[in-house]
């Protein structure tokens, strides 16, 4: 029973300095286990619906254009009217939608199933459906392996740049500002005009072949002009960040280089190189659609979703949706991959949203 | 001025110079790697005939000769050389007659997409969070992931295939709308959301709130404060999007068949008229890096907050 309290008095109300009890101690328990970065950004990542949902479009497209052509019974270069000794049966060609060539009509009114055209067949008879999926997987596949080729090289001569600091700086600071302002598409057609025609005979009969000299020279192309945005970036988070007060700190309080490299310098750093690798790809999809449009694209009968959508220009007027199948798959992943890009951004580096 | 300032510019001049004759020499070895030279596949051509054509065209000399002919030509005679395809044509007359149909193309859609992207934007930015604002910014989305070629392609086919509204041959003056609207939807797009940020920006500034406080009319805030200062940045967009409009004009002016520079360049590519592809080059990457230098000047003396390297 605490004493009746008495206004005016000193006196000490002696029971606010009782040790605490269990119960007590239980609020001062933090409530949630802390968080590392990486749970922190998935969190907000999460609660941003727009950059999620395209998370899960990428993913779906991704996923089934690795799959679909496992189990599809077309290939993307069987032209269906053709068959060994028998003469082209043109009903294949330029099938609508779930329409069926002649064959396999007759196999249908005989009570067989077939597998359905979904999107009807090309103008040489090969199943459209498949080859937009095939052209799916190019692009993809191209632009990420073109990234990653941008992340690698960046980042190399980037923290090598920064780390080093003084005349190898300055030197390759240069030469990326040279890069940076030649104009890159223009640089890209004349390297890819060129490369088609000096790599075609050298990588024949190799296994580069089957990629061909286009791609291989895309590639060659990122390489060469695209890595000079993303060693800027580097650079630049290596100067600054070697320089901010937190490593200064930890240097003070003991803190080895290995411990202020790993858990100071690449946490802040490698959100920044992840996010614009992100963003490096729908660009690179971007560039492959475009030289594919030009004709400086994939070689055939490899469908790329540019090749896709050049070969269907030509048959606009009777077949348009071959136009608007791989221009909206297309706009879809660029869509998708920048609008991930960003939420990536606002979730996992909260500086560069001020 | 300060000389600060002047000797900023000069530097980027230099710099510009010095880029123009990188993208000149990089296009003349890069071209000249090529193995076989430019008249390998022709039809029916003897050993003799090719040596002919090689030495007519100067191809015999050493590659350094050639170099330095080429580029003494290009910078005092601005002679890009005769095309190899189009026989007894200059590769600068070609260009020419291709760039005034270009020229149109681009200078219109520039400004339109600028006159446009401006008002929406601005628009977007004083009515935020609105159902207005909402449509602008899904729509513009929309454009800014949309590759050029499907764009006219699509445009292509509504307009000039399902409803006939509009022709789809680009030769003629009416041709050359679709292609215009075609080049200018990206960057108006792009503009659109520039404005938006940097006007949602300006509107939160100290000063503006100061000229509301002393009762400065709506209009007058407007006009008079918050757009001028919102436009330094689509300043900065200027010479990117004279990129854009250049690559862009190379697949657009394929699709609708207009006669300009990027289908005669396509075209040499086709053809393998390396003379032209090299001067095509060249005169399109001087323009871009022109552009460039214009806007990054531009933008220093526009606006005195900007610090110089």
């Amino acid at each position: 029973m605490a004493p009746k309290k008495k206004k005016f008095t000193f006196h000490v109300d002696l029971s606010s300095f009782m040790p605490a009890s269990d119960k007590d101690k239980e609020y001062m328990v933090q409530m949630r286990p802390s968080t590392t970065f990486f749970k922190d950004g998935m969190k907000r990542l999460y609660k941003n619906k727009v950059a999620f949902i395209s998370l899960i479009v990428i993913v779906f497209i991704t996923l089934s254009s690795i799959f679909v052509p496992f189990f599809w019974p077309y290939s993307y270069e069987d032209q269906l009217g053709v068959q060994p000794g028998k003469p082209v049966d043109s009903s294949y060609n330029n099938l609508a939608p779930f329409e069926y060539g002649r064959t396999e009509q007759t196999k249908i009114d005989n009570g067989e199933s077939v597998f359905p055209h979904v999107f009807g067949t090309d103008a040489a008879g090969r199943d459209y459906f498949i080859r937009v999926i095939y052209g799916t997987r190019v692009s993809l596949a191209v632009g990420f392996f073109a990234s990653v080729i941008v992340l690698l090289i960046g980042t190399l001569v980037g923290s090598i740049s920064g780390y080093f600091g003084g005349k190898v700086d300055l030197i390759i600071m240069r030469i990326v500002d040279i890069i940076y302002s030649l104009p890159d598409m223009l640089m890209v057609i004349l390297l890819s005009t060129v490369l088609k025609l000096t790599l075609t005979p050298v990588i024949e009969g190799t296994f580069l072949e089957a990629i061909g000299a286009n791609i291989i020279s895309l590639f060659i192309v990122f390489a060469l002009l695209y890595w000079v945005s993303m060693s800027r970036l580097i650079r630049g988070q290596i100067l600054s960040l070697r320089e901010q007060e937190y490593v200064l700190s930890a240097r003070a309080t003991g803190a080895k280089g290995r411990w202020i490299i790993t858990k100071h310098l690449i946490p802040n750093c490698i959100s920044v190189v992840i996010i614009s690798a992100a963003l490096q790809i729908p660009s690179a999809i971007f560039t492959e659609s475009y030289l594919s449009f030009l004709g400086l694209g994939v070689n055939a009968p490899m469908p790329s979703l540019g090749s896709l959508a050049s070969d269907a220009l030509n048959g606009l007027t009777s077949y348009p949706y071959r136009l608007v199948i791989p221009a909206l798959v297309i706009s879809l992943i660029v869509l998708s991959l920048n609008l991930f890009g960003d939420g990536l951004r606002d979730a996992f580096d909260p500086k560069l949203n001020a | 001025m300060s000389s600060k300032t002047a000797l900023y510019i000069i530097k980027r001049i230099l710099l510009a110079i010095f880029t123009v004759w990188v993208v000149i020499t990089i296009t003349f070895f890069v071209m000249h790697s090529v193995p076989g030279g430019p008249f390998v596949g022709e039809k029916a051509t003897t050993p003799a005939v090719q040596a002919a054509m090689e030495a007519k065209y100067g191809l015999d000399k050493p590659l350094s000769e050639q170099y330095f002919t080429y580029l003494g030509d290009i910078v005092t005679k601005f002679d890009f050389g005769p095309s190899l395809k189009q026989r007894g044509r200059m590769v600068i007359d070609i260009i020419s007659d291709g760039m005034k149909t270009s020229m149109v193309l681009g200078v219109i859609a520039a400004a339109i997409s600028t006159l446009f992207g401006v008002v929406l934007g601005a628009i977007a930015a004083l009515r935020r969070n609105k159902l207005i604002d909402r449509i602008i910014m899904v729509i513009t989305t929309a454009f800014v992931s949309m590759p050029s070629f499907i764009m006219g392609s699509l445009l292509l086919a509504l307009f000039a295939i399902v409803l006939q509204v509009l022709p789809a041959n680009g030769s003629t003056p009416a041709g050359l709308v679709l292609p215009i609207i075609t080049l200018a939807l990206y960057p108006m797009a792009y503009i659109t959301r520039l404005t938006r940020s940097s006007m949602l920006d300006v509107l939160g500034q100290d000063y503006i709130r100061t000229a509301k406080a002393k009762g400065v009319s709506g209009t007058r805030i407007i006009f008079g404060h918050a757009l001028k200062n919102s436009l330094i940045p689509v300043l900065t967009y200027l010479g990117p999007m004279l990129a854009y409009i250049v690559t862009g004009s190379l697949v657009v002016e394929q699709i609708f068949a207009v006669p300009g520079i990027g289908r005669a360049f396509v075209s040499s590519i086709t053809n393998r008229d390396y003379p032209m592809i090299m001067g095509t080059t060249i005169i399109l990457a001087a323009l871009i890096v022109v552009m460039n230098l214009v806007t990054d000047i531009l933008y220093k003396v526009v606006d005195p907050r900007i610090t110089l390297e």
